[in-house]
């Protein structure tokens, strides 16, 4: 059984951080990058499948993103897996989840793929929409949101639950090959170890290009996105007070806050 | 047009709160509203859609109780293709999640998630939502596609009261393989501990608190203060503190506080969820540009340990 795992840097912004000239993004020097916490969970249930399974179960870690986005591939392979793939070229710029799917459902293909565990959603832009144009564009099934994963190497279904709305899940079983967008909390990442991290170093590490897997320029960035950047803005910011002044002088403002809330009843 | 959602037989708060946004738009642009209700007995929701500005309701009876991916995908596509309407809205819920991508993607049609903004600039669509944990927001359009599916972020809409009496029209469903089939529901456990959606007051702590060893800070200061303890998600599920604790979407919402604190919480849009509604929030990050901050009553851009250490001294 194949695993392929999509993993991504998310985006943070710096503090006082300025636009792209045209309007539509924030100036790359203000961003800074770690992996997705999704991730680590996708990964860390793909290394876990692998370590019970042995030499039956082999775990991919792939990412669509420029040179830096190895980090995170990296990252993977300091806990487990032989090899990572990335996927890059400048006309991937700008890419929506849609875009950014063609490239994963056509890396799945090309691995002959049996199972792709992605993220349920990104801390930066939170689509929660990639893994599962993966699973059309291969015309998988498909669970969003698993809280839960049983699943054997050349199984026909795989047993998962989904996490609903306020603690609530659902048990599902589903055909494979299957494209599954993992939650947080399903398992307890591991921390990397110092030899895993020299190690990973060491394992290959794949770069090609949409091209290389047969996609067209039309089909990636922009133009093959749904949907189109206008213009992106600074939110207003919110009515807060703000309560300022010392630690101890904002403390003494949130405790009257307080006990005048609580009509100073201890 | 609008797809109903309804889980154990009741329609989702969301599914009135999209209704809204549809008829907001209509009135926008001369446009009717059809509302989708897929369902082993659509009638059964005839009722509770029927929302003053609703046009038509469009049912379509299906073999499943329950939400089921690949039955609603299919089925909606192909009223898509009978219908063509120009904007096609959902909720931004967890069964959304798990198929409105997959739509999208086999449609190619214009698409985005969790927007909170729609309007009209001459004839494109222009919908904003979110980017960058929330700290910038964004308006994108679709490039003139014909049909736009949109899921919409929850309690920004108000459902509008009112009902009305819509046309109720009968879609002949196409039978679906279901690749996946769901066995039942498993329910939250319900631990003996405090419950939290009872709580006037709460002090909540999130990731900001950085270890396990300094909850038990917390938990000091909360008892000295007569408040109940509360967490983000990531405490729970590091279980430095029981899920029951807590806050947003997948926990609880804290629907009868007063007075919520929130320290070292970013403001993810699911932990807002369970606590926005408070009257009162205070809220403790190093991050002068968290979205918590947009919000709160008050906001306090210290260290929450400092500012724990000092609160100590008023509650002794
Ligand atoms: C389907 C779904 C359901 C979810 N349900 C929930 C839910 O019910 N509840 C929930 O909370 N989340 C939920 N989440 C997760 C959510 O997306 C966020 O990951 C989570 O809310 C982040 O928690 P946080 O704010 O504690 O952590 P972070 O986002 O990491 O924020 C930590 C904050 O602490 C601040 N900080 C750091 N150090 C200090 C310090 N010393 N003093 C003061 N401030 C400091 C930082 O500036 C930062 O703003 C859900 C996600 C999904 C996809
Ligand atoms: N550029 C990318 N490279 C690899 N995987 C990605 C990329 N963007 C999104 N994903 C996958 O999609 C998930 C997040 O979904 P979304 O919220 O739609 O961006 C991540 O956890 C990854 O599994």
């Amino acid at each position: 059984m194949k695993i392929l795992v999509p993993v991504k840097l998310v985006a943070s912004i710096d503090e006082d951080c300025e636009l792209r000239e045209d309007g539509r993004d924030v100036d790359p020097d203000f961003l800074d990058y770690e992996l997705n916490e999704w991730d680590d969970y996708s990964w860390e249930e793909a290394v876990r499948l692998q370590e019970a399974h042995g030499a039956e179960v082999e775990i991919i870690p792939v990412t669509v993103g420029p040179a830096e986005a190895e980090d995170g591939l990296r990252r993977c392979l300091a806990k487990g897996g032989e090899r990572a793939i990335r996927v890059w070229h400048d006309a991937l710029e700008a890419s929506d989840p849609m875009a950014v799917a063609r490239v994963i459902a056509k890396l799945a293909k090309r691995e002959n793929a049996d199972l792709v565990l992605a993220g349920t959603l990104s801390s930066d832009h939170g689509f929660a929409a990639t893994g599962m144009c993966v699973a059309s564009l291969l015309g998988w099934a498909h669970a969003a949101v698993v809280s839960r994963l049983d699943i054997s190497p050349g199984a026909e279904r795989a047993t998962v639950r989904r996490e609903l709305e306020a603690g609530l899940e659902e048990e599902i079983s589903v055909q494979c090959p299957a494209v599954l967008t993992i939650q947080l909390g399903i398992n307890e990442p591991r921390y990397a170890s110092l030899r895993g991290i020299k190690q990973a170093k060491a394992k290959p590490l794949e770069v090609v290009s949409h091209i290389d897997l047969g996609l067209e320029d039309a089909e990636v960035g922009e133009s093959g996105s749904l949907s189109r950047v206008r213009r992106m803005f600074a939110p207003e910011r919110g009515q807060a007070e703000l309560i300022e002044g010392t630690p101890a002088e904002q403390a003494a403002r949130i405790a009257a806050i307080v006990k005048q809330a609580t009509g100073g009843a201890q | 047009m609008v797809v109903a959602e309804h889980r154990r037989g009741e329609l989702t708060a969301a599914t009135l709160e999209v209704i809204a946004a549809a008829v907001e738009l209509k009135q926008a642009k001369d446009m009717t509203v059809a509302v989708a209700v897929l369902a082993r007995d659509p009638s059964a929701f005839t009722d509770p859609v029927s929302v003053a500005g609703v046009d038509e309701i469009v049912n379509a009876t299906v073999p499943v109780s329950e939400f089921q991916n690949d039955i609603y995908e299919a089925i909606v596509d192909r009223m898509i293709d009978a219908r063509q309407p120009a904007v096609v809205l959902l909720p931004h819920s967890i069964d959304a999640w798990g198929y409105a991508p997959a739509l999208a993607a086999r449609r190619q049609c214009g698409f985005a998630t969790d927007v909170f903004a729609l309007k009209y600039d001459g004839d494109d669509l222009v919908a904003t939502r979110a980017a960058y944990g929330e700290k910038m927001h964004v308006e994108l359009d679709f490039c003139g596609k014909d049909t736009v599916l949109i899921t919409l972020r929850s309690n920004i809409y108000k459902p509008i009261g009112g009902a009305s009496t819509p046309a109720v029209t009968n879609f002949e469903a196409p039978v679906v393989e279901a690749r996946t089939v769901a066995t039942g529901f498993i329910e939250p456990e319900s631990a003996g501990d405090v419950d939290i959606s009872q709580a006037e007051f709460m002090l909540s702590v999130g990731r900001g608190i950085a270890e396990e060893d300094n909850i038990e800070q917390f938990e000091e200061l909360a008892d000295a203060m007569g408040f109940t303890l509360g967490c983000s998600r990531p405490i729970a599920d590091s279980g430095w503190l029981p899920k029951s604790r807590q806050v947003g979407q997948s926990g609880k919402t804290v629907s009868n506080c007063n007075l919520y604190l929130a320290f070292g919480i970013s403001g993810s849009v699911q932990h807002m969820a369970g606590m926005k509604h408070v009257p009162k929030i205070i809220a403790v990050n190093t991050d002068a540009d968290a979205s918590i901050f947009t919000i709160a009553s008050y906001g306090v851009v210290a260290d929450m340990f400092e500012i724990a250490e000092e609160l100590k001294n008023h509650f002794d």
